[in-house]
C-alpha cells in the first residue's frame, strides 16, 4: 500500500475548492492530489457530504466559487478548447447505467459518438475499436447492436465503463458505480475495475458510501463531512483505526456479514445540519460523542497525525483510546 | 426447514405466482412465527416483492394470478373478498417500502395522514390523533413532524413515519421491503435498531426483504434465500450465511465485499 508521495506534479489537483447553491456550502475547501495511475483514491461520505457535487465540479458540470482544478499542473479555465480536451483526459461513470445510457441509441453508436466527436481512431476503424472495447469490459462484440433496455443492469454499467474508456481518458470519476446493481453483479464490476486498473493503469476517483469497496479499490481514502473533509489518508488505516468521530461512527454502523468482525455501534444523535445554517465550532460537534467545549467554538482545521491528516481537537485522544 | 411451527402468525403454502404464462413464484412453504423477523434475501427477480404484494392480495392488482394458501392466524387469504382485504391490509398486516418518502401522500400533511388511515379503519378521530403521538414517541420522532409535509422529511424521518404508522395501526406483521436500501449507513443502522426494538416491545413479525446479506446477518432471526422464484435454503441466519449449503447461497454470500479483508 502506499499513499500519494506527491513529489512530482499530480495527474489530477484539486486545491481549496469551494462550490456554493445559493446561500448553501456545498463544498467547503476540498483539496485532494491524485497520482499517476494505477492509484484509487475514494471520496466517502453520506448525503449532504458534498461527494457528488465534487464529482460534478470535477466534470465541469458545476462551476466553483473558488479554488482551482488542475491537470498535469494546469488549470483548466474558460476557453472551450481547453475544456474539450479536459473532458476527454477525464471521464465518468455514473450510478445508474439505466439512466446514463441514450435509450433509442443501440450500444455501438453510443460508443462510436465519443470515438468519432474526440476523433480517436480513423473512421474505418470504429467498429473495430467498438468490438475490441466492449471484449475488454467482458462483452459480447455483438452486443453493439442491441438497445440498452435488452441488457441487464450490470450490462449496462458495462457499456457505460466502455464508453469511458472509448476516449483513453487519463483519469476515471466512478460516481457510486456499483450502487445500483444486485450483490453477485455488483463484484463483477469491482473485478471489472480491478483488471481495467492493472492492465490500463488507470487513476481513479471513487465516490462511494460503501467502505469495503473502498477498501478493496482505493488506496487513498478522504472522508467528507457537510462539504468539508474531516479525515484523509491511506485507506487501510483509517478504516482500521479512524481517527475522526465521524470515520468512527461511520465505520461501525456498516453491517458485516460475518457476526465476529461485528463492532460496538456508536449512535450518532440527531441529524447532519442544514449547510445553509452550519453550527459554530466543528460541524460535527452537535452529533459528536466526544465533543468538548472547544468544539463549539473553534473549527477544527486538518493536520496531520498518525499519517493521516484529520480535522478534529481530540483526534490523538481518539486513536489512543483515551477519548 | 424449521418444521411445522405451532402459532405461526403468516404461513405460505405452495404459493404459485404468475404473469400470464410465467411463474415468478414457486414456494413451497414458508411461516413467520409471532415476534419473529425472517429475512427473505435475493437479487432482483428473484420474486421476493411480489411474494409480499401476494401476502397483502395485491398481487392480482398488477395482473399477476395467485394460488395456493397465505394465512394469518387461520384465516385464509388468498381468495378473500376484498372487503375483507382491505380491512387486513394496515390494521393487521402493514408494508413499508424502499422510498419512503414516495410511499407517502404528497398533498397530505402527515398527521392528515394518519388521521384518515385510522379513521379509515373505524378508530375514532380523537384515539387516532393520541395513537398517531404515542407512534411517533414509540419511533423517536418529534410531534412536530406531524404538521409537515413529506417532501419536508428526510428519508430516514419518513421511514420512522411508515413504522409508526404501522404501530398506530396496531399491525401484528410488518412486510417491509428493502425499507434501508435507499439509507445513508448510519441512518439505516437506526432502522435496524428501530425494527428490533418494536418486534421485542410488541412482538410485531417482520418479514425482511433485502438484497443486502449484511443486513439480513444483522437483524433477522431466520433467513430464507430465494433464487427465481424458489426457495433455495432456509434456516437461523448465522447458519445459513456462515455455512450455506446451496450453491447459489455460497455465491451470494462470497459475493459480499468485507472490510478487512483484502480480495
Amino acid at each position: 500500500m502506499r499513499a500519494s508521495t506527491a513529489v512530482e506534479v499530480p495527474l489530477l489537483e484539486v486545491e481549496d475548492l469551494v462550490v456554493e447553491f445559493g446561500p448553501v456550502r456545498a463544498v467547503d475547501g476540498v483539496s485532494f492530489r491524485l497520482p499517476a495511475g494505477p492509484y484509487g483514491l475514494a471520496l466517502v461520505g453520506e448525503s449532504g457530504s458534498g461527494k457528488t457535487t465534487i464529482a460534478r465540479a470535477l466534470m465541469r458540470l458545476v462551476s466553483a466559487a473558488s479554488g482551482a482544478i488542475r491537470l498535469d499542473g494546469d488549470e483548466v479555465v474558460g476557453s472551450s478548447r481547453a475544456l474539450r480536451a479536459y473532458r476527454r483526459d477525464v471521464q465518468i461513470v455514473f450510478q445508474d447505467p439505466t439512466t446514463s445510457l441514450d435509450p433509442r441509441a443501440k450500444i455501438g453508436s453510443t460508443i462510436a459518438e465519443p470515438l468519432r466527436a474526440h476523433g480517436i481512431v480513423p473512421r474505418a476503424e470504429v467498429d473495430d475499436r467498438i468490438a475490441s472495447l466492449l471484449a475488454e469490459v467482458g462483452l459480447d462484440p455483438d452486443m453493439a447492436g442491441r438497445y440498452p433496455h435488452q441488457l441487464s443492469g450490470g450490462q449496462r454499467q458495462r457499456v457505460a465503463i466502455a464508453r469511458a474508456l472509448s476516449v483513453e481518458p487519463r483519469v476515471l470519476v466512478l460516481d457510486e458505480p456499483t450502487s445500483a446493481l444486485d450483490v453477485t453483479v455488483q463484484a463483477r464490476i469491482l473485478e471489472l475495475i480491478a483488471k481495467l486498473r492493472r492492465e490500463r493503469g488507470l487513476a481513479y476517483v471513487l465516490i462511494s458510501h460503501n467502505l469495503a469497496v473502498v477498501e478493496r479499490l482505493c488506496e487513498e481514502t478522504a472522508v467528507l463531512y457537510l462539504g468539508r473533509i474531516v479525515e484523509h489518508g491511506p485507506t487501510e488505516p483509517i478504516l482500521a483505526r479512524p481517527a475522526h468521530p465521524y470515520t468512527l461512527a461511520l465505520r461501525s454502523a456498516v453491517p458485516e456479514i460475518d457476526l465476529a468482525a461485528r463492532r460496538s455501534r456508536i449512535v450518532l444523535p440527531g441529524t447532519v445540519p442544514d449547510p445553509a445554517n452550519p453550527p459554530p465550532g466543528c460541524p460535527f460537534h452537535p452529533r459528536c460523542p466526544y465533543a468538548i467545549d472547544r468544539c463549539r467554538i473553534e473549527v477544527p482545521e486538518l493536520r496531520t497525525v498518525d499519517g493521516r491528516t484529520v480535522a478534529c481537537h481530540r483526534a490523538e485522544e481518539i486513536l489512543a483510546g483515551e477519548a | 426447514m424449521t418444521g411445522t411451527m405451532t402459532g405461526a402468525k403468516l404461513s405460505l403454502q405452495d404459493l404459485r405466482i404468475a404473469f400470464g404464462p410465467r411463474r415468478v413464484v414457486d414456494l413451497d412453504r414458508l411461516e413467520l412465527a409471532t415476534g419473529e423477523i425472517l429475512g427473505l434475501a435475493g437479487e432482483s427477480g428473484s420474486g421476493k416483492s411480489i411474494t409480499a404484494l401476494a401476502v397483502l392480495g395485491l398481487a392480482s392488482t398488477l395482473g399477476a394470478r395467485v394460488e395456493g394458501s397465505v394465512r394469518l392466524d387461520d384465516e385464509e387469504l388468498v381468495g378473500a373478498a376484498e372487503s375483507r382485504l382491505r380491512e387486513i391490509r394496515g390494521s393487521r398486516i402493514s408494508m413499508i417500502f424502499q422510498s419512503p418518502v414516495s410511499s407517502l401522500d404528497p398533498l397530505l400533511q402527515v398527521g392528515e395522514l394518519f388521521e384518515r388511515t385510522l379513521r379509515l379503519h373505524g378508530v375514532r378521530k380523537r384515539e387516532a390523533s393520541e395513537r398517531a403521538s404515542n407512534a411517533f414517541r414509540e419511533v423517536l420522532l418529534s410531534v412536530d413532524l406531524l404538521q409537515r409535509y413529506p417532501h419536508e422529511l428526510s428519508g430516514g424521518q419518513a421511514q420512522r413515519i411508515a413504522i409508526a404508522m404501522a404501530l398506530a395501526l396496531r399491525s401484528e406483521v410488518l412486510l417491509a421491503d428493502e425499507p434501508t436500501s435507499a439509507l445513508d449507513v448510519t441512518v439505516q443502522a437506526e432502522i435496524l435498531d428501530l425494527l428490533r426494538r418494536v418486534r421485542e416491545e410488541r412482538g410485531m413479525s417482520v418479514l425482511f426483504i433485502s438484497h443486502d446479506l449484511a443486513v439480513i446477518a444483522e437483524l433477522c432471526d431466520r433467513v430464507a434465500v430465494m433464487q427465481l422464484g424458489r426457495i433455495v435454503e432456509e434456516g437461523p441466519t448465522a447458519r445459513v450465511l456462515g455455512e450455506p449449503e446451496d450453491e447459489y447461497t455460497k455465491r451470494l454470500v462470497a459475493a459480499v465485499p468485507k472490510i478487512g479483508v483484502r480480495a
